[in-house]
C-alpha cells in the first residue's frame, strides 16, 4: 500500500520536475552563455561554464581597446564588456525609477477608486465598474498610436513622463483591489467611521494595511510588466540613450560592428533579470505571511 | 447626558419598507434593547441612530439636538459590532488609542514624524495613555495591550471592542449583537458583565439583539420590533407578562407560549378544548386565540372539567426543568408544558397525561392578533 502511494506521488513529482526543467532551461542557457566564450557558444560545447581559457577577444580589440586589456577569461570579459559597452547601471536605475513611479501612482489612483467601487453606494456605481471591466478588454497595442500622438503633441516624447504617464491608471489594479475590498467586512469601515475617520483616512489607514497581500500581488504584476516592457519604451524613447530602460539597453548588444556577440549580451540580460528575481523572492515571503483578516471573525 | 429621541423614523431601500414610522424615546442612562427576529430592521434603526445610515424620513435627536445632518463621527456615540471590527493590523493598544487620537490630535499632529514637533502633542499623548490604561484596567485587558487582534480569543476581542467604545466616554453606547459570536457559556457570563458595566458607567446603552433572553436579562426597557414596526416598548417583565399582541407573546419567552384556538359566547365566557375560563372576555361572540405560557400549565393526576389530556411526544430535560412536548388528544394542537423534575421524572415519551392550567394567567388575542382584555366582572 505504502509503496503504491510512493509510486503515485513519484509520478506527480516526475511531471512537475519535467515542467520545472522546461521553465528553467532558458534561464540555464542564459547563465551558461553569459559565462562562456563566443566559440564555445557557437559550437555548443563546454557544458555549463566552458573551459574558461584566458584569451584575447577580437571584438574588444576592434572597439579600440589594447590587446592587453582585451585578454582575460571569458566570464570576466562577458560581464566587463557588457558594462563597458552600455551604461547598464544607468539603465537599471531608469528601470527602477519608471517601475516604482508607475506602481506608486497606480496605487494612489487604484486604492481610492477600488474603495469607492467596493464600499460606497452612489448612483451609477455599477456602470462605472462595468466601464472598468470594459477597459480591461482594450489591448495596449490598440491604443499605442493615439497615445504616442498625444504625448508627442504635448512634447513629452523622450522624457520619463512618456514612460510613466500612460500607465498611471491601472484598470487591472482597480479591479483587483476592488475584488479584495469586497471581502473586507463593512463593520470594519463603520467602526472606523464611528472612531472619527474620514473616507480618505479609511482608505490609507484601514484598507491599505489590510490589503497588503493583494497589493503585493498587484506589485508583482505591475513591476514585472513594466520592468520587462520593451514595446512602449521603444516607441516613446526615440533618441535619448540616457532614458533607456533595461530591455532597451539589451538591444544595444544587437547588430553593429560586433554583430551579435552573445556572451556580453547574455551577461547584460542576467544583470537585468537578477533584481526582479530577488525582488520576487523577497515579496513571495511577505506574500505568504500577509496581514490576514483573522482579527475580524 | 445621553437622551436619544427617534421621531417618525421611516426607512426604505428602494421599494422595500424596512422601518415604519417609529417613535422611541431613550432616557439618559437607560439600557434599552431593540429585540426582534432577524430582518425586522433593528440593526438598521441602530445604524440610523449611529449616523451610518440615513433615514428616509423622520428625525433623530441626541440630547434634544437634531442630528439628521451630523456625521457619524461627530455624534459622540460609540458602537460595538457583532464581529468586533478591530483593526487587524494594529495592536490592542493602538486599537484603543485610535478613537482618541482622531478626537484629540489635530490634523498636523496626526502626521507621521513631523507631527511630533507640535508642542501640545506630548500632553495629549499623556492623557490618551492614561485613558487607555484606565479602560484596560476596568476591562482587565492590560496584559493584552501589545497583542494583535488575531492573537486574541473571541471573549478577549469582545472586551477590546468594548474598550475601544469606552475610552472616548461617549454620550451613548450602541451595540449590535455584540455577544452573538461568543460561545454559550461566555455569552451568559458577558451578559452579567455588560449589566455591571452599565451600572458603573451610568451611560445610555442601546442594545440590538435577536435573542429575547438577552433582552429580558439585561435591559431596563425593551422594544420589540417585528417587520419594521415597533410593537411594544416596556420593561422586560411587563412585555413578558402583558404582551400587546400575539406576535410579541410568541417572540418573547422560551419555550414559546402555547396558543389554543377558542371562542367566546355572548356573555363573554371563553372556552377552548373542554375548558371554560372563569374570567370573561371583553369581546363576545368571536373566535379567539388563548395564550398560556408553558410554566402556567401543570401535569396533574386530576381529571375534571378544568383539565385536558394528551400524549407526551418528546421530553426535553434541562435538569432544573423538564419541558414536555404534548400532542393534545383531539390532534388540534402541540403544546409545551413545564414540569418540575421531582414530580414528573417518571413520565416518559408516549405516556398520556392530564394537564391543568394555573388560573388567571391566560392571555387573549383576537383574530387580528391584538390583545383582548378580560372584563373584571
Amino acid at each position: 500500500m505504502e509503496a503504491k502511494q510512493y509510486i503515485g506521488e513519484g509520478w506527480k513529482h516526475a511531471i512537475l520536475i519535467i515542467g520545472a526543467i522546461v521553465v528553467m532551461l532558458p534561464f540555464y542557457m542564459m547563465v551558461s552563455m553569459s559565462l562562456k566564450s563566443q566559440q564555445e557558444i557557437q559550437s555548443i560545447s563546454g557544458g555549463l561554464i566552458g573551459a574558461q581559457e584566458t584569451q584575447t577577444f577580437p571584438v574588444c580589440v576592434k572597439t579600440g581597446y589594447s590587446e592587453e586589456t582585451c585578454t582575460m577569461k571569458p566570464y570576466q570579459y562577458n560581464y566587463w564588456f557588457a558594462f563597458e559597452k552600455a551604461p547598464i547601471p544607468r539603465y537599471l536605475m531608469n528601470g527602477v525609477i519608471v517601475t516604482l513611479s508607475i506602481f506608486i501612482i497606480q496605487v494612489l489612483v487604484a486604492l481610492p477608486c477600488a474603495y469607492a467601487l467596493a464600499k460606497l453606494r452612489f448612483y451609477g456605481r455599477e456602470f462605472v465598474f462595468s466601464m472598468v471591466l470594459f477597459c480591461l478588454l482594450i489591448p495596449v497595442h490598440g491604443i499605442a498610436l493615439p497615445l504616442y500622438v498625444m504625448l508627442a503633441q504635448a512634447g513629452l516624447v523622450d522624457t520619463y513622463s512618456a514612460l510613466i504617464l500612460p500607465w498611471t491608471i491601472s484598470v487591472f489594479g482597480i479591479f483587483l483591489m476592488r475584488q479584495f475590498f469586497m471581502t473586507v467586512p463593512d463593520e470594519l469601515i463603520d467602526a472606523a467611521r464611528m472612531d472619527g475617520m474620514g473616507e480618505y483616512a479609511i482608505v490609507w489607514k484601514v484598507m491599505l494595511p489590510t490589503a497588503i497581500p493583494a497589493l503585493l500581488a498587484f506589485a508583482i504584476f505591475s513591476v514585472v510588466a513594466h520592468w520587462n516592457d520593451y514595446f512602449w519604451p521603444r516607441m516613446v524613447i526615440t533618441g535619448n540613450r540616457d532614458l533607456f530602460t533595461p530591455p532597451l539597453g539589451i538591444r544595444e548588444f544587437r547588430g553593429g560592428i560586433d554583430s551579435d556577440e552573445f556572451g556580453p549580451m547574455m551577461a547584460s540580460i542576467v544583470t537585468v533579470t537578477v533584481p526582479l528575481i530577488v525582488a520576487f523572492i523577497i515579496a513571495q515571503k511577505r506574500f505568504i505571511e500577509g496581514i490576514t483578516l483573522t482579527g475580524m471573525k | 447626558m445621553g437622551t436619544i429621541s427617534l421621531k417618525n423614523i421611516s426607512k426604505s431601500f428602494g421599494s422595500t419598507q424596512v422601518l415604519n414610522n417609529l417613535n422611541v424615546d431613550i432616557n439618559d442612562g437607560e439600557f434599552l434593547t431593540l429585540v426582534g427576529p432577524s430582518g425586522c430592521g433593528k440593526s438598521t434603526l441602530l445604524r440610523i441612530i449611529a449616523g451610518l445610515e440615513q433615514q428616509t424620513s423622520g428625525d433623530v435627536l441626541i440630547d434634544n439636538k437634531n442630528v439628521n445632518r451630523v456625521r457619524a463621527s461627530e455624534r459622540d456615540l460609540a458602537m460595538v459590532f457583532q464581529s468586533y471590527a478591530l483593526y487587524p493590523h494594529l495592536t490592542v493598544r493602538r486599537n484603543l488609542e485610535t478613537p482618541l487620537r482622531l478626537r484629540d490630535y489635530n490634523a498636523f499632529e496626526r502626521l507621521p514624524l513631523i507631527g511630533n514637533f507640535s508642542p501640545s502633542k506630548k500632553e495629549k499623548t499623556e492623557s490618551i495613555n492614561q485613558l487607555v490604561n484606565k479602560t484596560s484596567e476596568t476591562l482587565k485587558i492590560s496584559e493584552l495591550l501589545d497583542r494583535k487582534p488575531g492573537q486574541l480569543s473571541g471573549g478577549q476581542r469582545q472586551r477590546v471592542a468594548l474598550g475601544r467604545a469606552m475610552v472616548r466616554e461617549p454620550v451613548a453606547f450602541l451595540m449590535d449583537e455584540p455577544l452573538s459570536n461568543l460561545d454559550a457559556a461566555l455569552r451568559v457570563h458577558m451578559r452579567s458583565e455588560l449589566s455591571e458595566l452599565h451600572n458603573s458607567l451610568k451611560t445610555t446603552f442601546v442594545y440590538v439583539t435577536h435573542d429575547q433572553a438577552e433582552a429580558l436579562t439585561m435591559s431596563s426597557r425593551m422594544a420589540v420590533m417585528i417587520d419594521g414596526n415597533l410593537l411594544q416598548l416596556d420593561t422586560p417583565q411587563e412585555v413578558y407578562d402583558n404582551p400587546s399582541s400575539l406576535s410579541v407573546a410568541q417572540f418573547v419567552g422560551s419555550p414559546k407560549i402555547n396558543i389554543f384556538k377558542g371562542t367566546s359566547d355572548s356573555s363573554g365566557t371563553v372556552s377552548f378544548l373542554n375548558v371554560n375560563l372563569k374570567r370573561k372576555s371583553s369581546e363576545s361572540n368571536t373566535d379567539l386565540h388563548i395564550g398560556i405560557r408553558p410554566e402556567h400549565l401543570e401535569i396533574t393526576n386530576e381529571s375534571n372539567d378544568n383539565t385536558f389530556s394528551g400524549t407526551v411526544a418528546y421530553r426535553e430535560n434541562l435538569g432544573s426543568d423538564i419541558f414536555f412536548h404534548i400532542n393534545i388528544e383531539d390532534g388540534s394542537n402541540k403544546i409545551i408544558v413545564r414540569g418540575l423534575p421531582q414530580f414528573t421524572h417518571q413520565i416518559s415519551n408516549g405516556s398520556s397525561v392530564n394537564i391543568k392550567r394555573v388560573s388567571d394567567k391566560a392571555l387573549l388575542f383576537n383574530q387580528a392578533g391584538m390583545r383582548v382584555q378580560f372584563t373584571n366582572a
